[in-house]
């Protein structure tokens, strides 16, 4: 598989150009490329159904890449699931464990490496010993986190992990996966259909259009994770709900005139108003004040070029 | 060596969970004392008499060599079946064309009766061990073949995935992935199929051959020896159910530990 075989020459990132996919004659990918380097959190956002998944596989080389390239220059990746997928008949310790027992590690230290991470995850010693049955969903997230984070990986692939979990919970999780993100300068990619969490977390978001998937606008934010706090994320939110290709890929209906400076949360400068009343007759992107730090970015290496001219104005 | 230490840590929690069992035996024995006091002892001899013959049969050491003799034919039969069924059934699982084409011939073979095979069997090997053998395999086989081509059938895409994803090497992926899974279908297949190889070759030997606890049973029925019958019948399930709840079902409990509650 492409995504497996690091060399020396290749810079750290993972690149992703051309990419198409089809399952059989339904067309899943169009035309998908960017770039993830070291250190950066990518979000991919978009609608169910828009091949989000499909993408994140063929990173992962979990797919035979039909079209295009993806090159992956980190030495580890590691993959979490939407479900925890644990092995129902290991303990936690155990499940942890299981990326260090396939690179050949002695039992005694993979065991140490995953006891370390399971405890830094918030995992109390006796639940380490439990089988996946017997721990609540929350603490399942946690060992599926810890299986991927006791790789040490390099680029960390996140298919909607968080999705099933209570909004405490998802904080905590975003913070101790922050945590690990900042202190390896880990590169993320990660699916989330919610936009809040796409603001939290991620450095870039790639928003994915359906029939066929498409990545038809980035936006890149320039505050770093850990300085963001709620307000911060509240009002970046609503401005990308605002924004006339956003509400489109999620086939929400176009906002009414005026109605885009009524759904300011936060003073919005009275220009940024107008703006937002202004573009969508004119098919430029809505709601996004010059003041922000939400900077609307085209893709030049998504090929469609219906999207990319709406994307770029 | 850990499920050796597992065994001999849980088998006194174990035993005395059998109480309920043990009650409920006693309510049969009781039962049974009922109906020889009504019917008389020709029909039905009483539970204490019974015993008494069995006792009196492994005093005078007649009835090991008989047992030993059934034993050695019911596990010959039963390791054949254990082998192929478990290989067979797990290489049918790998292919969808295998398995669907195996369904309905091992349908076929379990539908078939036992005794037909029997009678079979007897015209092939005709009074050497081999009818009781062949009939404990026919009878067997398909019980396993069938526990292990679901196992196989079975496997969750969803963790192999996960497999693939974190880069298990191919002996991982049978160790960690398959092999649990499998054996946890296999493993109440081998335990029903051990109870079947029990009970027919009690049958064959009763028909085709001169040694044996079916043997021993033809002749107390020729000799209208009810209390002999009820001795041998209670030595026979005695040990099906000493091997099957002092040694399977607690290694089974330890095996699969990780399905406690969960389901």
């Amino acid at each position: 598989m492409s995504a497996s075989c690091p060399t020396d020459t290749r810079p750290r990132e993972l690149r992703v150009a051309g990419l198409s996919h089809a399952f059989g004659r339904d067309e899943v990918l169009a035309g998908i490329g960017f770039r993830l380097p070291a250190g950066e959190v990518a979000a991919l956002v978009g609608p169910s159904g828009c091949g989000k998944t499909t993408l994140l596989h063929l990173a992962a080389g979990l797919l035979t890449v039909q079209e295009g390239q993806v090159s992956n220059g980190f030495d580890t990746t590691a993959f979490m699931f939407q479900q925890p997928r644990l092995l129902p008949w290991q303990t936690a310790l155990d499940n942890i464990a299981l990326g260090l027992k396939a690179a050949g590690l002695a039992r005694a230290e993979r065991h140490r490496r995953a006891r370390d991470i399971g405890l830094q995850l918030g995992l109390a010693p006796r639940d380490l010993d439990k089988f996946p049955h017997q721990l609540s969903g929350g603490m399942q997230s946690r060992v599926a986190l810890a299986r991927a984070l006791v790789l040490a990986p390099d680029l960390l692939l996140l298919d909607e992990p968080f999705s099933a979990l209570d909004v405490g919970l998802k904080e905590e999780l975003y913070r101790l996966l922050l945590d690990h993100q900042a202190a390896r300068a880990m590169g993320v990619l990660m699916i989330t259909h919610d936009l809040m969490e796409a603001v939290r977390l991620s450095d870039a978001i790639l928003l994915m259009a359906p029939a066929p998937g498409r990545i038809v606008c980035r936006f890149e934010l320039d505050v770093p994770a850990a300085q963001r706090d709620d307000a911060w994320v509240y009002r970046h939110t609503a401005e990308l709900l605002q924004n006339a290709v956003v509400r489109d890929a999620f086939g929400m209906p176009p906002l009414m005139t005026g109605a885009g400076a009524a759904g300011e949360p936060a003073a919005g400068t009275p220009a940024a108003g107008e703006q937002a009343a202004e573009t969508p007759a004119t098919g430029m992107p809505a709601g996004v004040p010059s003041t922000s730090a939400l900077r609307l970015v085209a893709t030049p290496e998504s090929a469609p070029a219906r999207s990319a001219s709406r994307c770029g104005g | 060596m850990r499920l050796l230490r597992a065994w001999a840590a849980g088998l006194p929690a174990y035993l005395w969970s059998g109480w309920g069992a043990i009650a409920s035996l006693l309510l049969l024995f009781a039962a049974w004392e009922a109906v020889s006091l009504i019917y008389g002892p020709l029909v039905m001899p009483d539970p204490r008499s019974a015993f008494g013959t069995l006792l009196g049969l492994i005093e005078s050491g007649a009835a090991w060599p008989e047992l030993a003799a059934t034993a050695r034919r019911a596990m010959s039969g039963y390791a054949l079946s254990l082998v192929a069924g478990s290989f067979l059934g797990l290489l049918a699982g790998l292919s969808m064309t295998a398995s669907m084409m195996s369904r309905p011939l091992v349908t076929v073979l379990m539908g078939t009766p036992p005794i037909a095979w029997l009678v079979l069997a007897m015209l092939w090997f005709g009074a050497s061990d081999g009818t009781p053998v062949f009939t404990v395999f026919v009878a067997a086989f398909p019980v396993i073949f069938i526990g292990a081509l679901q196992g196989t059938r079975t496997l969750d895409n969803q963790l192999r995935g996960m497999a693939e994803a974190f880069r298990l090497p191919r002996r991982m992926m049978f160790t960690d992935v398959y092999l649990p899974h499998v054996v946890s279908y296999l493993f109440p297949a081998w335990i029903a199929a051990l109870g079947t190889s029990w009970k027919v070759v009690v049958m064959a030997e009763l028909l085709a051959t001169q040694d044996g606890v079916g043997a021993a049973l033809a002749v107390s029925r020729s000799h209208l020896d009810t209390a002999a019958t009820m001795a041998w019948i209670a030595a026979v399930v005695g040990l099906l159910l000493a091997v099957e709840y002092l040694v399977l079902e607690p290694i089974k409990r330890e095996v699969e530990r990780w399905r406690e509650q969960g389901r």
